[in-house]
């Protein structure tokens, strides 16, 4: 009898032990294969964005040093107008390029939804440019704006011989000639986004806006995009670091001319770390981009704690 | 008489599958029409056809006398429930009401009369300003009912609108969708893949498989005379108990060789010499107890295993070297082991030929 009743007891104690002892376990292997990364991360981009930091209020030139000198840096990069042309100018290439890959991306969405044939080639072609350099797609770009050797010259050559289209020349259209090239690279990735949404729709959501007689633009716009809030921010985050960080494209078409009409503030901290020799000056502007960014991550943060609530409380 | 609902020679061929062949259906005026069968028997498609969501191969469709076969959904006079609800997430209850009709361009009075009219006969008058997320699965279903009663249409389509729903709520929504169609007295084509609810709800039912109605009749009548082996076993929980032997007259033999005797079997035809058959009886119409005795065939069981519904008892035993299960009074006290008597009547039965499978 009490054999029997400590072995009992020995199987109620069991059960309660194990998940505990689970609990507390980690697992060896997933540490160390994650380890490498989570240095990586934690090294490169929280320490060097500390340093960053650190030198934006220094007066390093060359080298890097830590002379404190406060916020003279900001002072002088906010007095910069190279550094407030270029805050300009990336706001227009955001507000136009984001505004114009949602659009296209949404409408090539909505083409390819149509149940076309080669729908796989189709998605390979817009999303080819995403594969390549922003330095290639920039320099074909270059070269189709050149008045001499692209667009403008192709359709003088073809009987049309005042036509004029070359907008990267002038100091007001540059702007838009990196906008189009820009929304040209980008396009396809927020379409394959967007695309995924889209077939993530129920289709029985589709046959009962058939039968309520609804036209099928107007599902699109009115019952389908709403549906949408996930890939569309998914794939506007990932436009807007896109547009922060917008540098190579620029570079590789004008070179922030002409003039300074096409700089960019990532431009500037490039400049200013290497060709002129002011690292703190540099750092400074590094800094001043990051709060954009974090200003971004945050409202993502604050829609997701949001609708989180929303959704205990229905519950 | 005038049909409201008509379906002529329709076919529909998926690439070479074909889905739906050669199917006629005449639907009566305020009709309850069930579409029964497992997954993939062309049920659904045939809704789909009706409504308009697929285009057939061939065939016509006519629904109030009118040719729609090749008209748009909203064209055809429908509303449709689907099992997913499929109400517009982003718009509230009362959008999602009246959305169709504003798109169709219908004055705001008119609207608001019919949304007011829906919400009163479905009771979801207070979830009007909510949105669909902040409902229950019962509660959705019942505003995607109403989105199809604010097209005051005269044939309404279910695509097994109660599948999502847990068991209660499924029995709660399915005696009101019966008082609806008591109250509305529309035509109603519901699709499902539960018998229960077919049984319940049709006046007549169409038991399909692999694209072809294989039965269209009223719930009494496939319950009790399916015309052929696969409604028998199909109908009914659990399965009609099914012996294989051979008919010689007025007696069946079992392969065994008990003998029953079918004198009391009413024969849809004559069936002359001695044809190999399957016998099917349903197990509340097995008998237990001394009263079996004077049955048309009786035998001494032995019970094997118990089943206790609640309602009533499931007991399995052995006739005739098959399998059997039979129903009978939740308060008889039966055990495994236990020697009992039990009988029952072949006229109640049903007899399929093993050949063709139909009912003799």
């Amino acid at each position: 009898m009490s054999q029997f009743a400590q072995g009992s007891e020995a199987a109620v104690s069991a059960p309660t032990q194990h998940p505990r002892r689970a609990r507390r376990k980690f697992n060896v292997m997933s540490i160390v294969g994650t380890t490498p990364m989570i240095l990586t991360a934690v090294g490169v981009f929280v320490v060097c964005i500390i340093f960053s930091f650190i030198w934006s209020f220094t007066n390093s030139k060359l080298f890097p040093n830590f002379n404190f000198i406060g916020f003279d840096q900001y002072v002088r990069l906010w007095k910069s107008d190279r550094w407030n042309i270029s805050v300009g100018n990336v706001f227009v290439f955001g507000i136009c390029s984001l505004g114009a890959n949602m659009v296209f991306g949404y409408l090539l969405a909505v083409f390819m939804d149509q149940r076309i044939q080669q729908e796989d080639l189709f998605r390979s072609i817009f999303l080819y440019p995403f594969a390549m350099s922003l330095v290639v797609t920039g320099l074909v770009w270059q070269w189709m704006f050149d008045p001499n050797l692209g667009i403008q010259s192709a359709v003088r050559q073809m009987g049309w011989t005042d036509f004029q289209f070359a907008p990267l020349t002038n100091q007001a259209t540059a702007i838009y000639g990196v906008v189009l090239g820009g929304v040209w690279n980008g396009v396809g990735v927020t379409m394959a986004i967007m695309l995924a949404g889209l077939r993530g729709v129920d289709s029985e959501i589709w046959k009962a806006a058939k039968i309520d007689g609804i036209p099928a633009w107007r599902t699109y716009l009115f019952i389908v995009l709403p549906m949408m809030k996930g890939a569309i921010l998914t794939a506007f985050i990932l436009q807007c670091t896109g547009v922060v960080r917008v540098f190579d494209i620029v570079i590789a078409m004008t070179q922030g001319g002409p003039g300074i009409a096409t700089q960019m503030p990532a431009i500037y901290v490039i400049q200013y770390i290497t060709d002129r020799v002011n690292v703190g000056q540099g750092m400074a502007a590094a800094s001043t981009m990051l709060l954009p960014v974090i200003a971004v991550i945050a409202l993502q943060g604050l829609l997701q704690w949001r609708s989180k609530r929303k959704k205990e409380k229905a519950i | 008489m005038q049909h409201s609902v008509s379906i002529r020679d329709l076919s529909l061929n998926f690439g070479n599958v074909k889905v739906l062949q050669h199917l006629d259906l005449d639907i009566a005026q305020g009709e309850f029409i069930v579409l029964l069968g497992p997954s993939g028997c062309g049920k659904s498609t045939l809704l789909n056809c009706i409504a308009g969501l697929l285009d057939v191969s061939d065939g016509q469709i006519f629904i109030g006398g009118k040719n729609v076969t090749w008209e748009e959904p909203k064209d055809r006079g429908i509303g449709m429930v689907f099992q997913s609800y499929a109400l517009y997430p982003q718009m509230t209850v009362e959008r999602n009401l009246s959305f169709g009709l504003r798109v169709s361009g219908m004055k705001k009075d008119e609207i608001d009369k019919r949304v007011a009219r829906a919400a009163e006969i479905l009771q979801i008058g207070p979830l009007l300003q909510r949105k669909p997320v902040e409902l229950s699965g019962g509660q959705r279903q019942r505003v995607a009912i109403g989105r199809a009663l604010v097209r005051d249409v005269d044939v309404f389509l279910f695509d097994e609108p109660l599948s999502n729903l847990d068991a209660k709520l499924r029995s709660d929504l399915r005696v009101e969708i019966k008082r609806l169609h008591q109250r509305l007295k529309n035509t109603m084509i519901y699709v499902t893949h539960d018998q229960i609810e077919a049984l319940t709800l049709a006046d007549r039912i169409a038991v399909m498989k692999n694209g072809v109605i294989q039965q269209l009749s009223d719930p009494h009548t496939i319950y009790n005379k399916p015309v052929n082996l696969y409604v028998a076993g199909f109908i009914g929980s659990p399965q009609m108990n099914m012996f294989n032997g051979t008919l010689n007259g007025t007696n069946f033999v079992a392969e065994d060789g008990t003998s029953i005797s079918v004198a009391t079997y009413d024969f849809a035809t004559p069936v002359s010499g001695s044809t190999k058959a399957i016998m099917g009886i349903r197990p509340e119409h097995i008998v237990l107890g001394e009263e079996s005795r004077s049955m048309p065939f009786s035998a001494d069981v032995e019970i094997e295993i118990v089943e206790p519904m609640g309602s009533d008892t499931l007991a399995w035993t052995k006739i005739a070297g098959h399998q059997v299960t039979f129903r009978c009074n939740s308060d008889v006290v039966l055990k495994p082991g236990q020697k009992v008597v039990v009988g029952f009547d072949a006229g109640r039965g049903s007899i399929f030929s093993t050949e063709t499978t139909n009912r003799l």
